[in-house]
């Protein structure tokens, strides 16, 4: 039975949309591709993009896609922290304005209508608008339906409705069939112009009801082809393979398979990374057979049977074999491949060959070394390698220059000449030097002078050691918010002191605002604010070669001067409530009807020595390659086209260490949390009970809330607006933690240096991060299925636990939620965590070892994380007196966060 | 159905030429364009055009008259720039109403007097939309690309006041034309199909884009197929193309529409290429050779002229066009649809 028989068989209604240029989507038509890179919720770079306005390379990143092949480019502005309306007409404007962009139709992407119209106000092509459901009923769907064929759009519906998302055959088909009634039948919609997305979800979890869900999405597909005539079927292809992340070629495989199928069943537009996908005819036979087994459910142990046959697959990966025909070649060419490539495996015997040849063993440095870091320098600045390369590279280059030193100590004749002495440290309190070290090991590669004073750096210490060393530039650096202000007393210092040598700030809380606005006033010399370890070498030589070093600091001031003024008056327009009007716009659940669960475990708990190989598989591997300075989203950015290789060595050299921490038990994880009975007093407080000693024992968390006017209808959120108060009579609960697994780092890093090593030494630091951050996303999922166990459903993957989809949260003091750092000594005395485990306070309360992650937990379904922004005075004067400490103390704490 | 939608799947239905060329053999002064009523207004006036329907009305229908002697099926109000917007210029958008509905009522008396003269070919009036002068998705600055001068909402809202003027004053089709910019049209379509709503208007609606130059594409940088795809969500009496072009150089982009769309198409191109001194001088017979290609391949079902066209021009057209058969259109795609939908209905 087919309503495609005798009147449709003929009648072809193509799907067509429009950019500049016309796209047709006919029967006939091939697959097809929709871009999603534009999309702040896929894709962390646009994300980052975006909300530092870099409008600009945001541009870049459609034109590539375009260019790669994209059909149809997806735009998504949905992000918490972002004022989504205002990016998306931003964006839109500025893609219509780019030809060879806007040449494609544009698919507008939200979960808010409102963002939906504004993006389809500005657009003069015929869009995809993605998306709408019958999920707040009947009512909304028509209006939004109506509304979006009256601006001339096609439409993409989602299998979702009133009860909820579309998870097996009956539903997708049952909601698709009344969507399309509605659409074509009411609404009057052109039934050409209707896209289902039937809701693609993984297999192979492991899980019994997820068995089916390619299948169903398949069959799905090919009934509501076969029954809706006219309309097309999409969906997002890569979800379907989340539980076999890490494992490429059972992905690409599994991708490929799926599609086979769908597209069979008349799935004809999707998202598809294309560079996660097979050749289906080019599957291995028995890969295939186990693919397809999980795709189809054609066996009850097709999950297992391919789980086991997937390490057979990884295993099976093309072995490197090493090509060691470049030992034929003269000895510079050997060096600098040696230095190019990293490869110290050579180095020291080519050295020692060097140095025979060479007069003085200075000249080995000077010569056959320097012509190869000048290489790296050059191939580094073009953009032809990446930074883990050239840390590798300088791994090389100290293991040689190690191997000289005696000889030139010995040689006492001459001094080495370096480009310049360069005084590096991490500010007082802070104990983060990830980038820090980069930076050195990459000025260090440029033939300048490292003087590298640590973590923790007293100002007292980093003054004199300048003046003593003589030093050509100060680098600072700090990650955490109270390094912001140390930075500007450092200033203050060197112009008191009558420093004329240029001032490096960086560090990721560092801002150019900041520098321009707080500490390049300070300094009337140079102040340079490099964020990313690539520029490093470029501004140093700027500041400091004499045909450039006037002009550069001038331009530098000058474009300092510039921001400043816009900022002040770009400040201005910004407007505020009083606190007290904040308060009357607190964020209102009702607390009558919200779920509040009893935590099945209150008071506090302690972990020794966790198990670190639990952690593996909730790592978010993002950040790793950020701080790396390869941007991109894991598991993408192993297969980017520009750094896609360097990526993926890095990672593979990641794992080896990650090996071996697990196997010799390099790193101690260890964890304290507590859930206590919790009320919010006075709006802006909670207070909570817990027990010490067995007395019952009041904490207080000062909380801080939004000033900034909102939007009507846009409430000024503060935590406590998460927490039932304690006049409405009703006992809520919240929570608290710490967990680290920094012991051991700072031990492994410096055995690493002292082999000159920098590149295993940092990578220790980042990979203790990244596990610190998985132990905490860990710990939450535990608290939320368990400890607390008001999520005990709850079944997400770790795409969704980065994307934070959970119920609840678990924000950071010290993070956008609640900047001030001062609470962590809350939590400490409530938890009492350097009395359990051993974490420190400095004095500017970073942690130590920075290896570790401290907050609070909030179950509501409604708490959500968000940006405190600026705050005014009242706020301050007000804080400091519910806290009984100084205004002045309150204003040092907060100074990051008060507005102007 | 409508009595034009009925005539056009008949035969090719003729429009006027233009009004702007007619107009200037009058050489209105400055006095004459204010007439008593607004001998006082602060701005100069001279130029507006559309103004003319309350200062000049006489002038106005003599033209409308003219055309339809010389053979038109349908004739433009003088209403092209007849929006706030465009309005602005000569501060007069409180006038906007009264202009549109005037333009309307005087065209629609002229057409009921020469339909009287000879009831067996009716005449209609088109009310005239222009592009108003300013643009939706371009910025005028070459510094900010992403810098608008107006927006989706303004046009809206201007477009919805001039349409309901103009229906109100008893156009029988509404015409949006020399579309420049798409999403300006979409603004104009948006208002009209909300208008139509809420005044239980069946009004007939044309689409007449503007290819620019020789590189075939819209000033907003459409080919003609995306620029039919991005306007072809509302149902349509026709859809093509006007001005910038002649004749000869519109006939690939007309060829481009006709074979993508069920809707009817319309052609009324300039008299040739503006000459050095930006004057149009191809003649009536030159331009009717021209069109003839479009008959021989069957593209069209409207035709007219723009630009330097004149009565004689809309006489020749007239003239070779009687003789050949309107292209093929489909109309009532959606009751197909709707049976089309009820089918699955039963069967399932």
């Amino acid at each position: 039975m087919s309503i495609t028989t005798t009147n449709n068989k003929k009648e072809i209604r193509p799907l067509k949309l429009s950019g500049l240029e016309p796209l047709v989507i006919t029967p006939e038509s091939n697959f097809i591709n929709v871009g999603e890179r534009t999309n702040v919720a896929g894709s962390r770079k646009f994300l980052r993009l975006i909300k530092e306005e870099k409008f600009d390379e945001a541009l870049e990143v459609a034109r590539e896609q375009v260019e790669n092949g994209a059909q149809i480019i997806d735009v998504n502005m949905d992000d918490g922290l972002i004022d989504g309306k205002e990016a998306m007409v931003k964006f839109l404007n500025l893609v219509v304005a780019e030809p060879d962009i806007a040449r494609v139709p544009i698919m507008i992407d939200s979960s808010k209508w409102e963002i939906i119209e504004a993006g389809l106000q500005v657009v003069q092509g015929k869009c995809v608008v993605n998306s709408i459901s019958l999920k707040e009923g009947e009512e909304e769907f028509i209006e939004n339906a109506k509304k979006i064929k009256r601006y001339g759009a096609a439409v993409i519906v989602m299998a979702f409705d009133e009860v909820g998302q579309a998870d097996n055959y009956e539903r997708r088909i049952e909601i698709a069939k009344r969507s399309y009634d509605i659409l074509v039948n009411k609404v009057k919609f052109p039934p050409q112009d209707i896209i289902f997305d039937l809701n693609i979800f993984p297999v192979g979890t492991g899980m019994d009801e997820h068995k089916r869900n390619a299948i169903d999405f398949i069959e799905g597909t090919r009934w509501v082809k076969e029954n809706l005539p006219f309309c097309s079927v999409s969906g997002g292809v890569s979800n379907v393979s989340f539980s076999f992340r890490g494992n490429n070629p059972v992905r690409e495989a599994m991708h490929s398979v799926f599609l086979y199928h769908a597209i069979k069943a008349g799935m004809n537009i999707g998202i598809v990374n294309p560079s996660l996908l097979e050749v289906y005819d080019e599957i291995p036979k028995d890969l295939l057979e186990h693919v397809e087994d999980v795709i189809l459910d054609r066996r009850d142990d097709a999950t297992e049977r391919l789980l086991d046959f997937a390490e057979n697959v990884v295993g099976r990966k093309k072995e490197n074999k090493v090509d060691l025909s470049w030992r034929e070649n003269p000895l510079q060419e050997r060096i600098t491949h040696a230095l190019v490539k990293g490869i110290d495996a050579y180095i020291l015997e080519d050295i020692e060959q060097a140095r025979q040849q060479a007069e003085k063993p200075l000249e080995v440095i000077e010569g056959p070394l320097m012509i190869g870091m000048n290489v790296v320098g050059d191939l580094f600045g073009s953009g032809k390698m990446f930074l883990p390369q050239v840390v590798k590279s300088a791994r090389v280059m100290k293991k040689a220059v190690a191997y000289l030193l005696p000889y030139i100590e010995a040689d006492k004749s001459n001094k080495r000449q370096s480009a310049g002495k360069v005084l590096m440290a991490t500010v007082k309190g802070d104990v983060h030097d990830i980038g820090k070290n980069i930076v050195s090991v990459v000025l260090g590669c440029n033939n300048y002078e490292i003087i590298d004073l640590g973590v923790m750096v007293p100002p007292e210490k980093i003054i004199e050691t300048a003046k003593k060393e003589q030093v050509d530039v100060i680098g600072l650096s700090g990650l955490i918010t109270p390094s912001l202000d140390e930075m500007v007393f450092l200033a203050k210092e060197m112009e008191r002191q009558e420093f004329s040598v240029p001032l490096l700030i960086g560090g990721a809380t560092t801002s150019k605002a900041h520098t321009a606005v707080k500490i390049d006033p300070q300094y009337k010399h140079a102040v340079a604010h490099v964020n990313d370890a690539s520029r490093a070498v470029t501004v140093v030589g700027d500041l400091l070669k004499e045909a450039t070093r006037e002009k550069y600091k001038n331009d530098l001031k000058l474009q300092y001067d510039k921001f400043r003024k816009n900022f002040s008056k770009r400040s201005k327009v910004k407007s505020f409530l009083s606190i007290d009007e904040a308060r009357e716009n607190k964020f209102q659940i009702d607390w009558k009807n919200t779920p509040i669960q009893k935590p099945n475990e209150l008071g506090i708990q302690q972990i020794d020595d966790f198990d670190l190989a639990k952690l593996l598989d909730y790592i978010d591997w993002s950040p790793f390659f950020r701080s790396w300075d390869l941007h991109g989203r894991y598991p993408n950015i192993l297969k980017d086209e520009k750094v896609g290789e360097q990526a993926q060595s890095l990672f593979n050299d990641a794992q080896a260490l990650l090996k071996r921490i697990l196997d010799e038990r390099l790193l101690k994880a260890k964890a304290v949390f507590g859930l206590f009975e919790a009320n919010s007093i006075n709006d802006d407080d909670i207070e909570i009970q817990y027990s010490e000693n067995s007395n019952e024992k009041k904490g207080v968390f000062r909380m801080l809330r939004q000033q900034l006017k909102k939007h009507a209808d846009q409430p000024n959120f503060a935590l406590a607006d998460f927490v039932a108060p304690k006049d409405s009579g009703i006992q809520d609960y919240m929570g608290c933690f710490c967990v680290t697994t920094g012991f051991g780092t700072q031990e492994l890093a410096e055995k690493f240096e002292k082999d000159h090593d920098d590149y295993n030494s940092i990578m220790i630091k980042a990979l203790a991060d990244r596990l610190a951050e998985a132990f905490a996303e860990y710990l939450h999922e535990r608290i939320r299925k368990e400890h607390w166990g008001y999520a005990s459903e709850e079944n997400l993957s770790n795409e969704d636990l980065i994307k934070e989809e959970y119920k609840g949260i678990r924000p950071a003091p010290g993070y956008p939620a609640c900047p001030d750092h001062l609470e962590k000594i809350t939590i400490w005395e409530v938890l009492k965590v350097k009395e359990r485990i051993g974490v420190e306070l400095t004095e500017s309360l970073a942690m130590w070892p920075a290896a570790s992650v401290s907050g609070y937990y909030f179950a509501n379904p409604q708490a959500r994380y968000f940006g405190l922004g600026k705050i005014k005075e009242d706020q301050v004067k007000d804080f400091a007196e519910r806290k009984g400490i100084e205004y002045k103390k309150a204003e040092k704490w907060l100074n990051p966060n008060i507005a102007d | 159905m409508s009595r034009i939608e009925e005539i056009l799947s008949k035969k090719i239905l003729i429009l006027d030429g233009a009004m702007g060329t007619m107009l200037q053999e009058y050489q209105f002064s400055e006095e004459d364009f204010r007439g008593k009523r607004f001998a006082d207004w602060p701005v100069s006036l001279k130029g507006n055009n559309d103004l003319l329907s309350l200062t000049q009305p006489e002038a106005i229908a003599t033209i409308h008259r003219k055309y339809f002697y010389a053979g038109a099926d349908i004739v433009e109000t003088n209403t092209f720039s007849g929006t706030t917007i465009a309005m602005a210029d000569y501060k007069m958008e409180e006038l906007v109403y009264e202009l549109n509905y005037e333009s309307a009522r005087i065209a629609k008396k002229v057409a009921e007097e020469v339909t009287a003269e000879d009831p067996e070919k009716p005449r209609f009036v088109a009310g005239a939309m222009g592009p108003t002068n300013k643009t939706a998705s371009m910025s005028p600055d070459v510094n900010d690309p992403g810098y608008r001068a107006i927006s989706f909402e303004e046009l809206r809202l201007a477009y919805k006041l001039q349409a309901k003027a103009l229906i109100e004053g008893g156009v029988d089709v509404l015409l949006v034309e020399t579309v420049f910019d798409t999403l300006n049209a979409k603004a104009a379509l948006f208002a009209i199909d909300e208008l139509k709503e809420e005044l239980n208007s069946e009004i007939p609606v044309m689409v007449s884009g503007t290819i620019t130059d020789a590189s075939g594409r819209t000033l907003s940088g459409q080919t003609a197929e995306a620029f039919l795809i991005s306007v072809s969500h509302i149902p349509l009496l026709s859809i093509g193309f006007n001005c910038a072009l002649g004749a000869k150089q519109l006939t690939p982009h007309l060829e481009a529409v006709a074979r993508n769309t069920e809707f009817g198409v319309s052609a009324y191109p300039n008299a040739g290429l503006p000459n050095a001194f930006g004057e149009y001088d191809q003649d009536a017979q030159e331009m009717s050779n021209q069109i003839l290609e479009y008959l021989e391949k069957g593209l069209v079902n409207i035709l007219g002229g723009c630009c330097g066209t004149t009565p004689e021009h809309i006489k020749a057209i007239a003239e070779i066009a009687k003789d050949y058969k309107p292209r093929e259109i489909k109309l009532q795609r959606h009751a197909e649809l709707v049976s089309a939908s009820q089918n699955t209905e039963n069967q399932s």
